[in-house]
């Protein structure tokens, strides 16, 4: 139970998956400017990842992983190499399905997520998630842990991000650091203070 | 002038391959200017080597992917395009990684999940849905490879600074003299952290800005 508390607040804080891993970048820059849309975007990342890295343990541990076609009198079999594309169709095609189960029970919730639905099918932070559940071998509780938890640290850091854009817009910032340039850096001041979460121990 | 010497270079940039180059190391590039594909090239620049390696990686397989779409670009129904790109380069993903798992092992072990993720790097499927899926497969491949060294350009300078300035050293051989240690000079620990990636990038992003407008 420690473990999994750890591991939960290590996701969320320390090990942020964006401010440390450095993933989901894209959206996170394009979508930043207006709260209530990084709002929906971060709800939605989160739904996402905590279905999807789940479901990637148990189709690593059930087909890819070393020894794991022991049941079918494939012993020998391998097919850890083939995980990349697995987990990129899986990840595509829960976000089709979670798409049109929205669509279909709540119109209000499909609106307001709608368009970033498909954009989240090339959100690496979603394909990270799942890389770094095999890599560092998790079990399934760990992991349903991990994805919800990464997601939940996405979600904070994007609402950071866009809280403090809002604020950006009456501070004059030189004219070539315009834009892309003080959001880089801005979110490097974040990640520090991120950082300091390191220093707790439990 | 120096003529005779000159003008082969001459020559060499009038071809549209130069051009399409330079448009996308300088103009267009794509980490700075179309903001694409930022995600990995934070993560891998703390050191020069493992930076070149993801460089040459991502080059290959925007190249590569480029030439597949294009050629396949015919036969592709437009409702599925994304999930046949995505599969395209998933396959070239698996190439490079299962090449750098076999032929330099250590760097694909420091590089850990990051050559996996160029599947969804914005520059590769950017390119192929952008570029590749509506010209012949000469110009695409063309596109794809300036693409791949526009990335691979930043990518290198900000490792350069990074580990120059975070650990004091190129390629792993220590650089910075003794003697400056001595007097008090020491590493910006800062720099090989994550924060020290985003503020970098954020520099360069200015300094590319700065010469540009002089221009």
């Amino acid at each position: 139970m420690e473990n999994l508390i750890s591991i939960a607040l290590n996701s969320v804080f320390v090990g942020n998956i964006l401010l440390s891993y450095f993933l989901g970048m894209c959206s996170f820059l394009a979508v930043s400017r207006n709260l209530a849309t990084a709002a929906g975007l971060g709800v939605a990342v989160v739904f996402v990842m905590a279905l999807t890295t789940p479901v990637n343990w148990l189709i690593y541990h059930g087909l890819l992983a070393p020894g794991a076609l022991a049941w079918a009198g494939l012993p020998g079999a391998n097919l850890s190499f083939l995980k990349l594309i697995l987990f990129i169709a899986q990840i595509a095609a829960i976000v089709q399905v979670i798409e049109m189960v929205i669509d279909r029970y709540s119109p209000a919730l499909y609106t307001a997520l709608g368009v970033y639905l498909p954009l989240i099918t090339v959100n690496c932070a979603i394909l990270g998630a799942s890389l770094f559940m095999v890599e560092r071998n998790y079990t399934f509780a760990e992991t349903l842990v991990y994805g919800t938890g990464s997601g939940v640290g996405w979600c904070l850091a994007i609402l950071a991000m866009a809280a403090i854009q809002k604020k950006l817009r009456y501070a004059s910032v030189p004219r070539g650091l315009q834009g892309f340039g003080i959001s880089m850096i801005t979110t490097g001041l974040i990640a520090i203070g991120f950082m300091l979460f390191a220093g707790i121990s439990l | 002038m120096n003529g005779a010497a000159v003008r082969p270079w001459a020559a060499v940039r009038r071809t549209v391959a130069y051009k399409e180059i330079v448009k996308a190391l300088w103009r267009a590039n794509p980490i700075s200017k179309q903001i694409l594909g930022i995600c990995s090239s934070l993560a891998v620049t703390v050191q020069l080597e493992t930076a070149l390696v993801m460089s040459l990686a991502l080059t290959g397989v925007t190249a590569g992917s480029s030439l597949a779409v294009s050629l396949l670009r015919r036969a592709i129904p437009r409702n599925i395009r994304i999930i046949v790109q995505v599969a395209v380069i998933a396959t070239l993903v698996i190439l490079a990684d299962e090449i750098l798992k076999a032929f330099l092992f250590d760097v694909s072990k420091q590089l850990s999940v990051f050559v996996g993720l160029i599947i969804t790097n914005c520059i590769v499927l950017g390119r192929s849905e952008a570029y590749a899926l509506n010209h012949p497969p000469g110009p695409a491949f063309l596109d794809g490879l300036a693409n791949g060294l526009g990335y691979s350009s930043v990518l290198m300078g900000v490792a350069f600074f990074r580990e120059l300035l975070g650990s004091g050293k190129l390629f792993g051989v220590a650089v910075i003299p003794e003697a400056f240690y001595r007097a008090g000079y020491v590493n910006n620990g800062l720099l090989v952290l994550a924060p020290g990636a985003f503020i970098m990038i954020g520099l360069f992003v200015w300094l590319e800005h700065a010469l540009l407008e002089k221009k």
